[in-house]
């Protein structure tokens, strides 16, 4: 390694040792002084952080590409390691997570030491460092080996960090069922690593990008890479351990899985077939694309029906990987079909909305997290009015909402515009099929983003507006600074990435390069103020003007209209004459989506009975009413409980054969051994 | 004054022309509705009156209204003027039309409704909550609807900007394409829906089992009700215009000449009584229908907006 130039490389180990020191420090250093964990480990976590969005920001912009090898490992296989723009972007998204999390985390980890029911400390310490560690190596691999065996410290932290209030029985499942589907996905990467690595004879990734594969061939290693990786990422219909694993984590690790953790699906996604393959086809495009439109569109609408504030925003990780996968999907049909300019546009589409995903859903997440801490409740039907106890935290929480239901001028809607003006390039495309299919799912998304908007209203407005509908919610108290500071980074990034896309967009270029050997050049041919992705006829957008706008329209309309106005007089809301309102007459969020729930009746099972007991007497009258509802996710019934129930039923058949007698079983080891002797003799 | 300056004073002047009529045509449709109806009719201008008599009230706000309340007009209002911005009334190429494209303008109206319904929350009223819930959902039954016809027009222009697709409509003379005549009818029915007239919702009504748009903004009063009043007169406007632009664009002015500009206006102004007269029948024929019929009112508008898609794919791109 040249280290003159391998300055970014160094920064990238600096934050590997920073968060290998986090780690040690929560192990080690905690029994002694139990203080020590909350500033220590995340002091280094925040350099960790800090120093990888350093590392990757900077090999991102400066368009660098390093190598480096480091003797552990096989005895032949060294490991290889390389930060390129694409691995170097990754790593700011992760850093900026971590950095958000650990200015939440001590604040937030205080609870497990001071509340009632106290958790241990330092496994969490020490398996938020591994976990962090495992994606910032994965990022780095530059050979399948060192690439599996993070993916797999990735994976296996994560379970610990799951299970890790494992007193209930919930949770341990969530656990169990996150770590099986996680190595189903580890099983299925591997055999695509098989496949390239067989025709490229070796298993550093260089080997694999200089072969050239068979179209049956690449289209394996392809579909096994989608299986694999889309596991993790969380698509449909592989996304059961999703809603389950998310919200049961602590928070602010609630926001580095679902912000960076499966992303990691998306960087290998984009790994294996823009960079190891190579030559992306259409055909698995269009796989891509109707996978994502089915996640995106399934995902929001399962989210609407939730009422455990975490899980909601679980299943809305499941819709963004979704859109994220659409613009994927695109770009490869454009490029498979020699459209490389649109091709470009619609990688840019999904890489901007990753980085989006991963801020709001991170700030979501701290948001959630906050309620959490000071109500602890996740139910939103218990919660309401925060915005009055919990400022600070009901705004950012808005911005997040606001971001991720797509709106002007936040970061979500720049990227959801790019995957609209993507699918808009339709009529380029000769083969009528995908002329048709690209503008349907386009159709679908817009669906999707309504849809969102309206589960967001429903969340931030059953949460933190209204009337509180429980004690505990009625004398929450904001939450302390570091908290609010770990979200506050996150919502700023949020605004900026929305007001400035063109320069975002210029600065992904090397990635592009890198990927496709193209950029976008028109996208800020008019400058910084405007973007147009393809020319300015065909379509432009300047979010700095409608911020403006916005703020010039706000400021005008209150200056005018307010001043010398008599102060509002306050008095109760308007109760149709029957007496004060209470918090039992509100909107509740499952009456918010009910008119949802009839139209879209055949997308859940939904199991809805309302009872009522009579009075006694000779007028009828009713004394109680009971709602019961029970909404299940159909994918959850018809494909994997089945899956269990044959595994088991085969698992009975072949139960037969042990019979526990050790005679027996050195009865099958010397048929085993024949039956070898003789496949090797042929 | 250079071109690039005169550009952006007549689109500075376009802009407050569009909010400052907007009242104007709600007016109109009321006046020509009730001579329609034959009941006494209202002076065409007597929303300005009403506007400014809201302006002029005290404000009440409910005891529990948080900032988020007062704030919402504002966003309202100020979302719905940068839409109007955007669309080209009586001249295209003008440089506001190029800060926002059609997808941005149906962003600034989910802006506008995402904060309209977080205010109908606040006070935690059930009214409120029965708006909300309901004005989303058929929010996002429209706005697929609205997109996919909205497309429709974008693919045929090779371009989402407002000023470009005027523009090729204009220049390709009066060729009947089949496409434009589904996307026309699926956006009328859209328009229907997103602007809260009957059959979707009716604005003259303040009955819980029917209301929409209303029962949101049953709590406000004085100069918050005045903004959000105004900002959906602008908002039935914006639609109004959108259609004209995409479907009856001829007598716009494409060049920056008095004789061009005027010509502009008169054929706006005629061609916006035309379709509110259009409007006033549809009314008053029509009765609301019940609230999970529109559903299917949605779902054949998008079945509309498909088929124009599909037209346009298979006859009209070639291929």
């Amino acid at each position: 390694m040249n280290t003159a130039n391998g300055l970014p490389l160094l920064l990238a180990y600096a934050a590997i040792v920073c968060t290998l020191l986090s780690g040690a420090v929560s192990l080690f250093a905690v029994r002694r002084h139990p203080g020590f964990l909350h500033f220590g480990s995340f002091l280094f976590l925040f350099l960790a952080g800090a120093a990888s969005i350093a590392a990757g920001g900077w090999a991102l912009l400066a368009h660098l590409t390093l190598t480096d090898q480091l003797a552990f490992g096989l005895p032949w296989l060294k490991w290889h390691l390389r930060l390129d723009p694409l691995s170097g972007f990754f790593l700011v998204l992760l850093g900026t997570l971590v950095t958000a999390a650990s200015l939440y985390g001590p604040s937030y980890t205080r609870e497990y030491t001071h509340g009632k029911a106290p958790q241990p400390l330092p496994p969490l310490g020490v398996f938020t460092a591994t976990f962090v560690l495992g994606m910032q190596m994965l990022l780095l691999a530059d050979d399948a080996l060192v690439f599996m065996i993070f993916w797999e410290i990735m994976s296996l932290s994560g379970y610990f960090l799951v299970a890790y209030q494992h007193q209930h029985a919930a949770n341990r499942h969530a656990a169990f069922l996150y770590l099986l589907l996680a190595h189903v996905g580890a099983l299925v990467i591997l055999l695509s690593f098989g496949v390239l690595a067989a025709f490229g004879g070796g298993l550093t990734f260089d080997q694999m990008r200089a072969t050239h594969l068979a179209p049956l061939w690449a289209t394996l290693a392809f579909l096994f890479a989608f299986l694999g990786f889309g596991t993790k990422a969380g698509m449909v219909p592989l996304h059961v351990w999703l809603p389950d694993a998310h919200p049961v984590a602590p928070s602010h690790i609630s926001a580095l899985m679902s912000g960076a953790m499966l992303k990691m699906g998306i960087y290998g996604i984009v790994r294996v077939s823009y960079d190891l393959i190579g030559e992306v086809r259409w055909e698995w495009g269009l796989l891509v694309l109707v996978i994502g439109t089915a996640s995106a569109l399934l995902g929001v609408l399962y989210a609407l029906m939730q009422h455990d504030l975490k899980r909601l925003l679980a299943y809305h990780s499941i819709e963004n990987i979704g859109i994220i996968l659409m613009g994927l999907g695109m770009s490869m049909i454009f490029l498979g079909t020699g459209h490389k300019i649109l091709g470009t546009l619609g990688l840019v589409a999904a890489l901007y909305h990753t980085l989006n995903h991963a801020l709001f859903k991170g700030l979501l997440f701290l948001g959630a997290g906050a309620v959490l801490y000071r109500t602890h409740e996740r139910d939103l039907e218990r919660m309401g009015g925060l915005i009055h106890r919990m400022p600070v935290t009901a705004f950012m929480f808005l911005v997040g909402s606001v971001a991720i239901s797509a709106l002007p001028p936040f970061n979500g809607f720049v990227s959801e515009w790019l995957t609209f003006q993507t699918a808009l390039q339709a009529p380029a495309l000769e083969n009528g099929v995908l002329r048709t299919m690209i503008p349907i799912s386009a159709a679908l998304l817009a669906l999707t983003g309504a849809l969102a908007a309206a589960c967001f209203v429903k969340a931030f407005g059953i949460a933190f507006l209204g009337k509180p509908r429980s004690r505990r919610v009625a004398h929450a108290r904001e939450v302390p600074i570091g908290m609010q500071g770990g979200m506050a980074l996150l919502a700023v990034l949020c605004l900026l990435l929305g007001v400035f896309p063109t320069s975002v967009i210029m600065a992904m270029a090397p990635i592009t390069q890198l990927l496709v050997q193209d950029s976008l050049p028109s996208a800020a041919a008019q400058g910084w103020l405007w973007l147009t992705p393809i020319s300015p006829q065909v379509a432009s957008y300047s979010a700095p003007l409608v911020l403006i706008a916005i703020v010039v329209v706000f400021g005008l309309g209150f200056l005018l209209l307010k001043r010398g106005a008599v102060p509002a007089r306050r008095c109760y809301p308007w109760d149709c004459g029957f007496g004060r309102l209470t918090s039992r007459m509100e909107y509740t969020s499952t009456a918010f989506t009910q008119p949802i729930r009839r139209v879209f009746g055949a997308v859940w099972k939904v199991d809805e009975a309302v009872e009522t007991t009579a009075g006694a007497g000779p007028i009828p009258r009713v004394t109680g009413i009971r709602h019961h509802l029970h909404v299940q996710d159909w994918s959850w019934l018809k494909v994997y409980q089945p899956i269990g129930r044959l595994v088991l039923a085969a698992a009975r058949r072949i139960g037969f054969i042990q019979t526990g007698n050790i005679h027996t079983y050195l009865k099958y080891s010397l048929a085993t051994l024949l039956l070898l002797l003789w496949i090797v003799s042929l | 004054m250079n071109s690039q300056s005169i550009a952006w004073t007549l689109a500075a002047a376009q802009t407050l022309l569009f909010i400052l009529a907007a009242p104007l045509l709600a007016g109109w449709v009321k006046r020509v509705k009730c001579h329609l109806q034959n009941r006494a009719a209202p002076a065409v201008w007597q929303p300005y009156r009403d506007l400014a008599k809201l302006i002029k009230k005290n404000l009440v706000l409910a005891e529990n209204a948080s900032w988020l309340f007062r704030a919402v007009p504002y966003i309202v209002f100020g979302a719905t003027l940068l839409a109007a911005a955007a669309v080209p009334l009586i001249a295209v190429h003008l440089p506001t039309s190029a800060i926002a494209d059609v997808i941005v303008l149906v962003g600034f109206f989910a802006l506008a409704r995402f904060f309209t319904a977080l205010a109908a929350l606040d006070i935690g009223t059930a009214f409120g909550g029965m708006g909300a819930s309901r004005e989303m959902t058929v929010a996002a039954l429209a706005e697929p609807a609205m997109l996919m016809a909205v497309f429709t027009l974008a693919m045929t222009a090779h371009s989402t900007n407002l000023s470009v697709a005027t523009e090729t409509v204009l220049q390709a003379g009066l060729v009947l394409r089949p496409s434009f005549l589904f996307a026309l009818l699926a956006l009328l029915m859209v328009a229907v829906a997103e602007c809260g007239r009957i059959p979707v919702d009716n604005p003259a009504t303040h009955l819980e089992l029917t209301m929409l748009h209303e029962a949101m903004i049953l709590e406000y009063n004085g100069r918050h009700l005045a903004l959000i009043e105004w900002a959906a007169q602008i908002k039935l406007m914006i639609y109004a215009v959108l259609i004209i632009d995409f479907f009856f664009p001829w007598g716009i002015a494409s060049e920056f000449s008095a004789s061009a500009l005027s010509v502009g206006v008169l054929a706006v102004t005629a061609k916006l009584m035309l379709l509110a007269m259009l409007l006033v029948v549809w009314e008053t024929v029509l009765a609301k229908m019940r609230l999970f019929r529109v559903p299917q009112f949605l779902g054949f508008a998008f079945l509309l907006a498909l088929l124009g898609m599909l037209t346009n794919v298979v006859l009209e791109t070639g291929g």
